[in-house]
């Protein structure tokens, strides 16, 4: 058996590897929540202007088609021709911060480092908002959560920076 | 921990370790190929499980669940009893290594006395839970995809919701996570099998034992001294174990005390303290190693207190490494409770002075011990420079596929000829390195970021 064998042989034998890496700190004041689900790079962009109003904005992994509006369906004035608004180009900068480049355009299906060129194919489309923006809610519903004082020995299964 | 312990810890597994592990091995593959479509080999190896167990109780039972399996179509009942048969044999390795280890340290262990049996909670949330297991297992892992991780979506969410679910509900978020991020898992090299196997059957064993707190919790009092603290997280929980001594009027104790928050993905490093907030006297006596004056907290038999902020009052100054220099030898350590024994649980605290830190082994004499500078949590100053430059650390010895390993809690190091010393639990309070503070102050406070946009669109 050759030591790559041995090694893979080691970590499907181990209770404790790291799966996926963990996500990266950054900034969350303008793009609160990004995520890749549903085969779709999608999050929530905080507006500029209005503390109440948030833009849902999403793209779809392999087509690249692009949407964005409030959490009320209301199309985003910015998002006019074939271009990308500034709530999706924040949305993508912000997910390579918290995913890496290489996470983000392989979900994307791009080829290559530049995920603007390799976005250029794709159109506007319209996607529903309330998908997405209740699924941030469920995100932010987490922090809710009342903090608890038993253990929980389960966790034993997800140390802290696992390696693997 | 001496070089005479260390060698007397690593010499080789006990007896039936490498055997028992096999089997599990077995029922793993079993279910990542998928129990509803068993080949000849992996029916085998459930059969040779329940053979195994024949002897036990549940041995005839296990026995005909596994036939069943290996007919292609498992029930849930059926599914539950392997899940306990999995268990049983890793319950036995844990056993067995924790005897090593306490043999191997002189450590002394009270035995458990079984609680009477509470009745099974069986909410609708819990049946929901299990029929997710089922489908899964008869899918197997290599199966899974997007559609079966969303499945299980609104059964995490209730149960989150239930307090008395949090550990059945914490765990089943925390592999979906990891299945969300590996689907579809078919595309994957290789899969994760004793883990997702182990974060496939303790679900499975808690849909019908959920609730069950380990016994009746005694109030006791003392002082307490911690010894240092372990970080637990997944993206959307995090738990703070606090090791540590508790003296009171029943001689010395080692205990832990555990409190988790609900958490998510954006937030990681230091950030993860602010979650715990609730626990001012807590983090302050990880933040300033101090001792806490305990007042009539409950105590679990498994040696887990209950925190209670109201029956802590911050003490003294109290030094980790004291502690574990004058304490540790003498101090019993708590029984682990039957459902809970298996080797991931392992995580007894120890100290260890003189040694050399070679490759990424500790190395005292001629024994070696693999340190774990790999997965230091980003919540404190540890870092794989500081453990290798150590010579003195306060850790946990835990146990994995790779053999026995040291997690460091807190090193006295020395750096560019200057002495060192490192707690895990120092930034409770807030960092205290400068370039941590600089960092944190340019992403800004991502609790209080997430908790403002929450109270506004949360309760429109």
């Amino acid at each position: 058996m050759s030591n790559e064998d041995a090694d893979d042989l080691a970590w499907e034998r181990s209770a404790v590897v790291r799966v996926t890496p963990s996500a990266k700190a950054r900034k969350l004041a303008k793009v609160p929540f990004v995520e890749m689900a549903d085969g779709r790079l999608q999050g929530v962009v905080s507006s500029g202007s209005d503390i109440a109003r948030v833009y849902v904005s999403s793209i779809a992994a392999e087509t690249h088609a692009f949407s964005c509006s409030t959490n009320n369906n209301r199309p985003c004035g910015g998002l006019t021709g074939g271009y990308m608004c500034k709530h999706l180009q924040s949305l993508v900068a912000e997910a390579v911060l918290q995913y890496g480049n290489e996470r983000v355009g392989q979900f994307l299906g791009i080829e290559g480092d530049d995920l603007n060129a390799g976005l250029r194919d794709g159109s506007k489309e319209s996607a529903p908002a309330a998908v997405v923006f209740n699924r941030f809610l469920r995100h932010l519903a987490y922090l809710e959560l009342p903090a608890r004082n038993a253990p929980v020995p389960e966790m034993q299964w997800f140390p802290a920076g696992a390696v693997g | 921990m001496l070089s005479m312990h260390l060698a007397a810890l690593t010499d080789g597994l006990p007896d039936g370790v490498d055997d028992a592990s096999a089997l599990v091995d077995g029922f793993d593959d079993a279910l990542t190929h998928g129990l509803g479509r068993l080949g000849e080999p992996q029916a085998a190896a459930l059969e040779a499980l329940a053979a195994a167990l024949s002897a036990a109780p549940l041995g005839p039972a296990i026995a005909e669940a596994a036939a069943k399996a290996g007919s292609g179509s498992p029930s849930e009942d059926g599914l539950g009893l392997l899940a306990a048969g999995r268990a049983a044999l890793l319950g036995a390795v844990h056993d067995a290594l924790l005897g090593r280890f306490d043999t191997a340290a002189g450590r002394v262990r009270a035995a458990w006395d079984e609680p009477a049996p509470e009745p099974p909670g069986g909410t609708n949330l819990l049946a929901g839970a299990r029929s997710w297991l089922h489908e899964v297992a008869v899918t197997g892992w290599r199966g899974v995809g997007h559609d079966l991780v969303s499945a299980v979506d609104p059964t995490v969410e209730a149960l989150l919701a239930d307090p008395g679910s949090r550990r059945i509900a914490a765990l089943m978020d925390g592999l979906a996570a990891e299945l969300r991020a590996s689907s579809p898992v078919a595309t994957m090299a290789r899969v994760p099998a004793r883990r997702w196997g182990d974060l496939w059957s303790r679900p499975m064993l808690l849909t019908w034992q959920d609730g069950a707190s380990g016994g009746r919790a005694e109030p006791v009092s003392g002082r307490l001294l911690p010894l240092g603290v372990d970080v637990h997280e997944h993206p959307t929980a995090v738990q703070i174990q606090v090791h540590g001594v508790l003296e009171s009027g029943e001689g010395k104790r080692l205990v832990r005390a555990s409190v988790s928050a609900g958490k998510v993905d954006t937030i990681v490093g230091p950030a993860i303290w602010r979650l715990l907030d609730d626990f001012p006297v807590l983090l302050a006596a990880l933040a300033g190693q101090r001792a806490v004056e305990i007042d009539g907290m409950p105590l679990l038999p498994g040696g887990d207190l209950l925190w209670s902020e109201d029956a802590a009052d911050l003490g003294e100054s109290a030094d980790p490494f004291a502690t574990a220099r004058l304490q540790l030898d003498e101090a019993t350590a708590p029984p682990v409770p039957p459902l809970e024994r298996h080797p991931v649980r392992i995580a007894e605290p120890v100290l260890l002075e003189g040694y050399r830190v070679d490759g990424g082994d500790l190395v005292l004499d001629d024994h070696r011990l693999r340190i774990e500078t790999g997965n230091l949590p980003g919540s404190g100053p540890l870092t794989p420079e500081l453990v290798r430059a150590s010579s003195t650390c306060v850790g946990l010895v835990r146990w994995d596929a790779a053999g026995w390993s040291l997690r460091p809690l807190a090193v006295q190091a020395v750096v560019k000829k200057k002495p060192v010393t490192a707690h895990g639990g120092e930034w409770a309070l807030g960092p205290t390195d400068p370039k941590i503070v600089k960092a944190q102050a340019k992403s800004g406070d991502a609790v209080a970021v997430l908790r403002e946009r929450a109270g506004r669109l949360l309760r429109k």
